[in-house]
């Protein structure tokens, strides 16, 4: 297998006496879904900060290989120089600009992309190229019908979509997804399952979910986190079948959905 | 520009203020041009406050650093030259900006008020309190700066600014465009970026945005149009004292764009239009008699009314009588 493209090594995040990540070491590679799954409060989200820098580790590393192979340390970087890496994310909690359109919060989106911030005179409206890339997140997600509502009449589900679409638009090779199905609909699931399917290929996946239906018709790897630290990582099936994994997390909640 | 009825109302106040100075008495010409230098200063506010979400509470700094700067490069009694003396007072007012920016942007909401307050107390105190700055009397400008257009073949002054009515319209043409300047800026790549960082800075940020650097462009940008105001001013009266570096006049002007309405260009100078002149009309003695003396009292109760009932200040009003106002006032 190729090199890691986001590999992080020995973790630690403490809130003044708690650990909440603890050591925590992983791998992603361009092709693959990596699940990360865990009971609440096990330190995924707060994984998923530190890898897109939203929160700097306490110690350990972050390493990340451009698209020219280049290596660079990411530990203590901040999260747009992350995201002009190439490392997008998604917020467990939906976080997209209410007062703006749909389309308006993935055009931003994709605006970054191609920082033009200089041609003051210029109407944002007028790049061809990056309202092709946010209408092209919009389609991805199944928003395109929606591109002309404000974000705040979208329903929840609909924000969650719109969520990822934001994700999509800033090109990332790298997606960090906090819990993306999260208040979603049955069909609604299905299309960004879909979506993540079709994302694969080419871009490295972390995926952190509840719905274990989800995580098992994608993933191609499973990390499992308890008390910030991992307790098992391998391929879906041999996880599963892990004793320490069945008595701490699939045991009390085999075959449902947890909350 | 799309004609919106926000537009028509625009250009028909517009074409009002451009005919004021021929019916008008001299008085009220000046106070009408006193009037639209404050929009432009109360437009520059609403750029950080209204657009960026930076409440900043010392933008007189920059208002005050430009009339300074004129006081002080402007020959004793003749008159400056526009051309070299307002670009080198918005220089001064840009590489101010730039300095207090990278310090004060590191703070925010409550922080970055009390930050940016402390940087113009610190500049109203090196004018108020040295011989430099000329002390608490302040420095007299004898004479407006010339606008010279000899490579135009027009000799002498061809502008006089020293008439009232051509000073006034003068300040108009820059008020109007001023507004139209800043329109262009919030409707560009850069503007956006603005209007994200408002809404939520750390969407923006995870979304690759360098928010530090938009946000010191916006200071910077705001900094030195508060800077064009302060030099009109300076001009106007002639005057300058570090009363307009104060406070108290930073208070002011965030106070007329509040009641203007937040993120509304036009809200903001129309702010300051409705803040001076009920200003005027309230100390007026002919009016409210023994009353006019406790005119900032009346002041008080109609900035509470305003802030009670038009959360959105007063183009919120418009709101009242039609639908469709959010997207012509968000533009």
């Amino acid at each position: 297998m190729r090199e890691a493209v986001l590999r992080a090594e020995n973790l630690c995040k403490r809130f003044g006496g708690l650990a909440a990540v603890n050591g925590v070491s992983l791998e992603l590679h361009i092709g693959q879904v990596h699940a990360l799954i865990g009971p609440n409060g096990a330190g995924k989200s707060t994984l998923t900060n530190l890898l897109s820098g939203d929160l700097p580790p306490t110690s350990g590393g972050i390493h990340y290989l451009d698209a020219d192979q280049v290596g660079h340390d990411l530990a203590g970087m901040h999260p747009d120089r992350n995201s002009r890496f190439g490392i997008g994310r998604s917020y467990q909690k939906t976080n997209v600009f209410l007062p703006f359109s749909v389309f308006e919060n993935c055009r931003l989106a994709a605006q970054s992309r191609q920082p033009r911030a200089w041609r003051i005179f210029r109407s944002a409206d007028h790049y061809a190229d990056v309202n092709v890339m946010a209408e092209r997140a919009l389609a991805a997600v199944g928003l395109a019908g929606r591109r002309d509502l404000l974000a705040a009449a979208l329903s929840h589900g609909e924000q969650r979509q719109l969520e990822i679409a934001m994700c999509l638009a800033t090109q990332p090779r790298v997606l960090l997804l906090d819990e993306p199905l999260a208040g979603m609909g049955q069909q609604e699931s299905q299309t960004i399952i879909a979506l993540i399917r079709r994302l694969a290929p080419d871009h490295a996946i972390l995926l952190i979910e509840h719905d274990m239906d989800a995580v098992f018709a994608v993933a191609q790897r499973l990390t499992v986190m308890v008390n910030g630290e991992v307790i098992a990582s391998g391929e879906p099936a041999e996880v599963r079948a892990n004793p320490l994994v069945q008595q701490a997390y699939l045991g009390d909640e085999h075959g449902g959905r947890h909350g | 520009m799309r004609l919106t009825t926000t537009s028509l109302v625009l250009l028909l106040a517009l074409l009002m203020l451009a005919v004021f100075p021929f019916v008008g008495e001299k008085y009220y010409v000046q106070l009408i041009s006193k009037v639209m230098i404050m929009a432009i200063f109360a437009m520059s506010l609403d750029l950080l406050v209204g657009y960026t979400g930076l409440v900043n509470l010392g933008h007189a700094a920059f208002f005050g650093l430009a009339g300074y700067v004129l006081a002080k490069v402007s020959p004793q009694y003749e008159a400056a030259n526009l051309w070299t003396t307002l670009p080198l007072a918005l220089a001064v007012c840009a590489a101010f900006a730039l300095l207090t920016g990278l310090l004060v942007l590191r703070t925010s909401g409550v922080y970055f008020i009390m930050v940016t307050l402390a940087f113009a107390q610190m500049l109203f105190f090196l004018f108020h309190d040295t011989p430099f700055g000329g002390g608490s009397d302040g420095i007299y400008i004898y004479a407006k700066p010339e606008i010279k257009l000899d490579w135009l073949g027009m000799t002498g002054n061809p502008i006089n600014l020293e008439n009232f009515k051509v000073f006034y319209e003068f300040a108009l043409v820059l008020m109007a465009a001023v507004y139209l300047f800043l329109r262009r800026v919030l409707d560009s790549n850069f503007g956006r970026v603005l209007i994200g960082i408002k809404t939520n800075e750390q969407r923006m940020r995870a979304l690759g945005f360098p928010t530090f650097h938009y946000k010191l462009a916006s200071y910077m940008l705001s900094g030195t149009l508060a800077g064009l105001a302060g030099y009109l001013a300076a001009m106007q009266f002639g005057f300058v004292s570090p009363e307009i570096l104060g406070w108290h006049h930073s208070g002011s002007v965030l106070v007329m764009v509040i009641l203007g309405g937040m993120g509304s260009l036009h809200g903001a100078a129309l702010g300051a239009f409705v803040f001076i002149l009920l200003q005027e009309a309230l100390s007026n003695q002919a009016w409210f008699g023994p009353a006019a003396k406790h005119w900032q009292l009346a002041m008080g109760l109609c900035i509470i009314a305003v802030a009670l009932l038009l959360p959105r200040g007063l183009v919120g009003l418009a709101g009242v009588f039609s639908r469709k106002t959010r997207n012509d006032e968000d533009a």
